[in-house]
């Protein structure tokens, strides 16, 4: 078995990228963080990884609302290489602003749902707290085939808020829930639900659960020194969710 | 004031024409700091303010139209789901009328707008490309407002005219005039101007130079037989500015009866050189202090303010304090770590008619600068991890913006010497004139009149640029690229190439300098700070700039070092300066200034009445002290991932920390470091000395509570305080200055970095002056061998056993309880306490046997607030054994060298044998409330509706 190579691409302004990088290798995986102009010049391609993972962070400066010209990347210079990696299904993930770019580039909630964007939170402004994540039960996708309980990490962001022309279509593509630390529903309560989301989603996926989005960090909770409870708390160490998209394709 | 409408504007030559587009709905925010509530503090009727963006685009008419302009708009500016645009005049059509006031507002031109570069960007890879672009706000305000009331709400509340401008109708887009041509070089004909001539001279440039300094300069060009130019006159004046030379803590010092051969010579080196740290690796002489981390890494570490700018744009000037001192780090060769923040307010509830003119109401200066703090480092991606925020009368004209940043670095990885040869490259942002006499401005004093003649000093940041510098500084920096690396800080090029080619020598060709837009005057071009730049002395410049293409970040070699011991710059063919460096640097004339003996006798005590209860609870709720996890959660205090003890911790994360904890990313030894902050304005007002000495106590306190080795601690002075050419206010400096020392030499911590901000002192136009509180803020950085044992924050079980580290008695004189009674009661401030140090130790000690469970350092507000904030943190009771009648003393008391420490019962033997000045205080309990002796009670929802503003969660 070979070790999957996760690539993790970086645009001006994108700085979650090593941690991200961090998890990936925890997990079993190799990675490679690649300026997006080695892309653009074609030095380095989609087609070479295993795993394609959208760091966090503020690319482009948000500029224009978060992830939208991230989002015009991969609509634009890359939409060949990404219909293809969508085609044979290459696990994607993108983290808080990679989940808003591949949400602006229609990549999530995907084909056969109605829009979906990430809006300034409710309460307004940028908020970084620990949450509680629950898995949604029932989802078949690869990237939720070995979480067993709650996640616990940080979010850090200030457009988080999904909103939907169509709740009812998104049905099978809710990935985690925003709840209280007993797990228990959020209610659109602030601040276990961190913005507002519409039913507490904090993560969607596709149709084919191969590409997955969330607001959170759970890159940011793989060691147990990185859990402010440091040992008084239930845990919720997110190594398991790297770990599956590394045996996913490692299979 | 608002821009006369000019609709004839709106299309130019050619087929190019300008449109404005509103994307909706607006945003309303009725929050107490939102634009209603502003409005209504005014006593205007104004029921909300809806704020939509406004785009205004040049460009052809094939993407301004139709087609084009569908996918322009409704691929980049509104959102597919929820928002709308629309034409801004058809806009107007719907939404005017009655009880509505519609107001757009733009940035200057020049003013830093990457949005509308961005649209310009993405406008071209989406196949409709447009010419130029810039972002603002459309607003509407519902409400009856006459024409005054309006002018009154915008340039009061609604926008800052220092970077803004508005108008109801059409709005002038902010697009810099292409064809703009550049002015030249001058001549200043200084020879013949006698002291009044020469005093008119430096005002009228806004030189800030005296005129002893400019006889010097004007010896120097009668010698060498011509007249300086205008680049000359500028360079000399910022590298003698006191941003740059320091020239006051430099200054010969005349007391009554003694003298100070330069107060940085005689205090602060002569503390860093007796103490001659073994870990120490470069102090005082660069960017940034570095010191030893692990075997591997050293840190690097920086504190500088940017009070003026904060004034006068909140946002701009806190978000570039932020970004200048990141780049101090980035210029020891240091990749950035961590973030601090010290923030100085005046009162939020001040009275609108007591506003002087010319000022900023503080709740608009606080939430400008919360935001500018945030959103610098936030983009940066370095996580921000300590702070404070402090209240005072003084902070109303004088805020003060204290930021700091940690680096790390591989070991003698930072070289220092350019090469005869080297080229000089340029990474990042283009010149514009905005950041112009950066170094002079904050050299002087403000008055009501600085905001209009301050504006060119301003700046937006753009942290995306400056994220890029890091990724090419670290990646050049490794692959061992350049000799010699600085960043361009106030005084932009003519500081950073000055520095660099003292010894060397440097030729420039400003030509080769990329600007934002033509017109510059060739001296602006050398003098503009321009955030967002490094400059770096290459052997072989290729390289350098394929890594800049790579990370998408703007280089150029703009000349070379020479070896010829001379700095000559030109502009194409044209000299602009041509300068010995000897008499640059070391030319100036050394200022010699007089200083009073600072009074410091105290009253006896004044008995008071006091309800105890009322007391305990509302020092929890004191601006200063209350919790402002609020303000923290704004920042990003996780990216990065090392963080290990943050601002704010405890059960719920709702408590304070003390000293934060990072492990740094890239490291092996498994070793974090620790940030203590201490500062205490309230002592600044009754004895500058026992301050200073209490802020270094404090910041060790901080630092040995996240698990730092008190033995190998380094420190950084701050100072912010008023004109020191009062011999009274330059006494009180002096003083702090010798407490400093005296301070950092009793506990074995040198400094290896500083900064001075002086001159934070506003004028009224009628003459009366308003100094800045004294304020010393000190950084501890400390190293934590083993992360493991670090105590959690607030008491973690009931059932341990409480220790109390130091004194039970505290000193009431300019204590936290005195400034909640706005009254100075007299009694003796805390004094230094020479066994202090070794209580530091003892407590580090049994954290590094991990014997102690949690600890929290006695700070404001004495033993009280800190069992209160303690408990809360644990969810959990805390009952101290004071007796049936605590004193004032006992339980508001403030003091150096104070802890509670949390202790299992079954360790008691071995906390006291390594902690031998412990007393046993207290026990932790179940029953959620704190008892302070037999009678004073005080339950975790009391503490929470005082120290949160609500119940707890």
């Amino acid at each position: 078995m070979t070790t999957p190579s996760v690539l993790i691409p970086i645009a001006p302004g994108t700085n979650r990228n090593q941690e991200l990088a961090d998890a990936f290798e925890l997990a079993g995986a190799s990675t490679a963080q690649v300026p997006i102009s080695d892309l653009r010049r074609g030095e380095a391609k989609l087609a070479d990884h295993q795993i394609l993972a959208l760091p966090g962070g503020f690319s482009y400066g948000d500029a224009l609302g978060a992830g939208r010209l991230l989002a015009l990347d991969l609509e634009t210079w890359f939409a060949d290489q990404v219909r293809e990696a969508v085609l044979r299904q290459m696990p994607v993930i993108g983290i808080c602003n990679g989940f808003q770019a591949l949400v602006r580039a229609g990549l999530l909630p995907g084909t056969g749902a109605g829009a979906a964007t990430l809006a300034a939170n409710v309460p307004p402004g940028f908020e970084c707290r620990w949450v509680t994540l629950a898995p949604e039960a029932g989802s078949s996708s690869p990237w939720l085939a070995d979480i067993r309980g709650p996640l616990r990490c940080p979010v850090a962001h200030g457009e988080g808020r999904l909103a939907v022309e169509d709740l009812e279509s998104i049905g099978g593509r809710t990935a985690f829930r925003y709840v209280s630390d007993d797990g228990g529903s959020a209610d659109g309560r602030y601040p276990i639900n961190p913005n507002g989301s519409v039913d507490d989603i904090a993560g969607l996926v596709d149709s084919s659960g191969w590409i997955l989005g969330l607001m959170p960090h759970p890159e940011d909770h793989v060691l147990d020194r990185h859990d402010p409870l440091r040992g008084r708390s239930p845990g919720g160490n997110c190594t398991q969710l790297f770990a599956a998209g590394v045996t996913a394709v490692s299979a | 004031m608002p821009d006369s409408p000019t609709p004839d504007s709106a299309s130019s030559g050619n087929d190019q024409h300008t449109i404005a587009i509103v994307v909706g709905p607006g945003v309303d925010d009725p929050s107490p700091g939102g634009p209603a509530a502003q409005a209504n503090l005014f006593g205007f009727e104004v029921e909300a303010v809806e704020e939509c963006r406004l785009f205004h685009v040049r460009g052809p008419d094939a993407s301004l139209s139709g087609d084009g302009l569908e996918q322009l708009a409704g691929s980049l500016m509104a959102d597919r789901v929820g928002q709308w645009w629309i034409a801004a005049a058809q806009h107007e059509s719907f939404v005017a009328g009655d009880g509505r006031r519609l107001v757009d507002v733009g940035l200057r031109p020049g003013v830093t707008d990457r949005e509308g570069a961005e649209l310009v960007r993405a406008a071209a890879e989406l196949g409709v490309p447009i010419d130029a672009a810039s972002v603002g706000r459309r607003l509407i305000i519902h409400g009856d407002l006459d024409d005054g009331q309006l002018d009154t709400l915008m340039t009061r509340a609604l926008h800052n005219d220092v970077i803004e401008r508005w108008a109801e109708g059409f709005l002038e887009p902010a697009f810099t005039d292409p064809g703009a041509k550049s002015a030249g070089i001058d001549t200043i004909a200084l020879r013949d101007l006698d002291d009044d001539g020469l005093a008119e001279l430096s005002k009228m440039r806004r030189l800030g130079m005296s005129v002893a300094e400019l006889r010097t300069v004007q010896a120097h060009f009668a010698s060498v037989g011509r007249e300086p130019t205008d680049g000359e006159i500028e360079t000399i004046a910022q590298t003698w500015s006191e941003h740059c030379s320091h020239k006051t803590f430099r200054a010969q010092i005349t007391l009554p009866d003694d003298s100070v051969d330069g107060m940085l010579k005689q205090y602060l080196r002569a503390a860093t050189e007796t103490i001659d740290a073994p870990w120490v690796r470069s102090a005082f002489v660069d960017n940034a202090g570095i010191v030893a981390f692990d075997d591997e890494f050293d840190l690097a570490i920086k504190a500088e303010t940017h009070n003026h700018p904060s004034a006068l744009e909140p946002f701009g000037g806190a978000n570039t304090g932020v970004g200048g001192v990141v780049r101090d780090i980035l210029g020891v060769s240091a990749k950035p770590i961590a973030i601090t923040d010290i923030l100085c307010f005046g009162p939020d509830d001040l009275p609108l008619h007591e506003l002087p003119d010319g000022v900023l109401h503080p709740r608009r200066i606080r939430t400008g600068v919360i935001a500018g703090v945030g959103d610098y480092g936030n983009k940066i991606g370095v996580p921000n991890i300590a702070g404070a925020i402090l209240h005072d009368a003084s902070y109303t004209t004088t805020p003060l913006v204290f930021a700091g940043c940690v680096g790390i670095l591989p070991r003698d990885s930072h070289p220092t010497e350019p090469q005869p040869g080297d080229a000089i490259v340029v990474l990042g942002g283009a010149v514009g004139r905005d950041g112009v006499g950066g170094a002079t401005f904050s050299s002087q004093t403000m008055g009501a009149e600085t905001a209009e003649i301050a504006g060119s000093s301003v700046q937006i940041g753009d942290p995306i640029v400056e994220k890029g510098l890091i990724d090419v500084v670290v990646a050049a920096r490794d692959a061992k690229l350049y000799h010699a690396i600085t960043d361009c800080g106030a005084g932009g090029l003519s500081s950073a190439v000055g520095e660099m080619g003292e010894t060397v020598g440097a030729e420039v060709d400003l030509a080769l300098v990329p600007r934002k837009y033509p017109g510059l005057a060739p001296w602006e071009v050398w003098l503009s700070e321009a955030q967002e730049r490094m400059v770096l002395a290459v052997p072989d410049p290729e390289p350098v700039l394929a890594l800049a293409k790579r990370w998408q970040v703007d280089a150029t070699v703009i000349g070379l070092f020479t070896g010829d011991g001379r700095l000559k710059v030109t502009d194409g063919e044209d000299t602009l300066v041509d300068l010995d460096t000897t008499f640059l640097h070391d030319g100036r004339p050394r200022l010699g200034l007089a200083a009073d003996t600072p009074v410091t006798i105290r009253s006896t005590r004044k008995p008071a009445d006091i309800d105890l209860k009322t007391a305990c609870l509302a020092l929890l709720a004191h601006p200063s002290l209350r919790s402002h996890e609020a303000v923290i959660r704004t920042y990003d205090h996780e990216v990065l991932g090392g963080t290990l003890v943050r601002p704010y911790g405890g059960v719920a994360g709702d408590g304070p920390a003390d000293g934060t904890v990072l492990i740094p990313p890239g490291i092996s030894s498994g070793k974090g470091l620790a940030v203590g902050i201490g500062v205490n304005v309230v002592l600044g007002r009754y004895d500058t000395e026992a301050m200073a000495w209490a802020a270094v106590d404090e910041a060790v306190r901080n630092a040995v509570c996240g698990g730092a080795d008190p033995a190998r601690l380094s420190l950084l002075d701050n100072f912010s305080w008023g004109n020191p050419t009062d011999p009274e206010t330059l006494g009180h400096l002096v003083a702090a200055c010798k407490g400093c020392h005296d301070a950092a030499i009793a506990f074995g911590a040198p400094f290896v970095s500083g900064k001075d901000s002086l001159f934070n002192e506003f004028v009224h136009p009628d003459g009366r002056r308003d100094p800045v509180t004294p304020t010393l803020v000190i950084t501890a950085l400390g190293i934590v061998d083993d992360p493991e044992v670090v105590p959690l924050t607030g008491v973690t079980a009931a059932g341990t056993d409480i220790w109390l580290v130091g004194p039970l008695n505290g000193a009431l004189g300019g204590s936290h309880l005195d400034d909640l009674l706005g009254e100075d009661l007299g009694g003796e401030v805390p004094r230094p306490d020479p066994d202090a140090a070794a209580r530091h130790s003892e407590v580090a000690a049994a954290i590094a046997a991990g014997l102690v469970r949690s600890v929290h350092d006695v700070a404001e507000g004495g033993l009280a607030s800190a069992a209160a904030e303690w408990a809360f943190s644990g969810r959990l009771g805390v009952e101290l054994y004071l007796g049936s009648k605590p004193t004032l003393e006992v339980l508001f008391g403030e003091g150096p060298g104070r802890y509670l420490v949390e202790v299992e019962p079954a360790q008691a033997q071995q906390f006291e044998e390594l902690a031998p000045s412990a007393r046993r205080i207290g026990a932790v309990s179940a029953e959620r409330m704190v008892r302070l002796g037999a009678n004073l009670r005080v339950t975790l929802d009391e503490i929470a509706d005082a120290y949160q503003g609500g119940a707890i969660q």
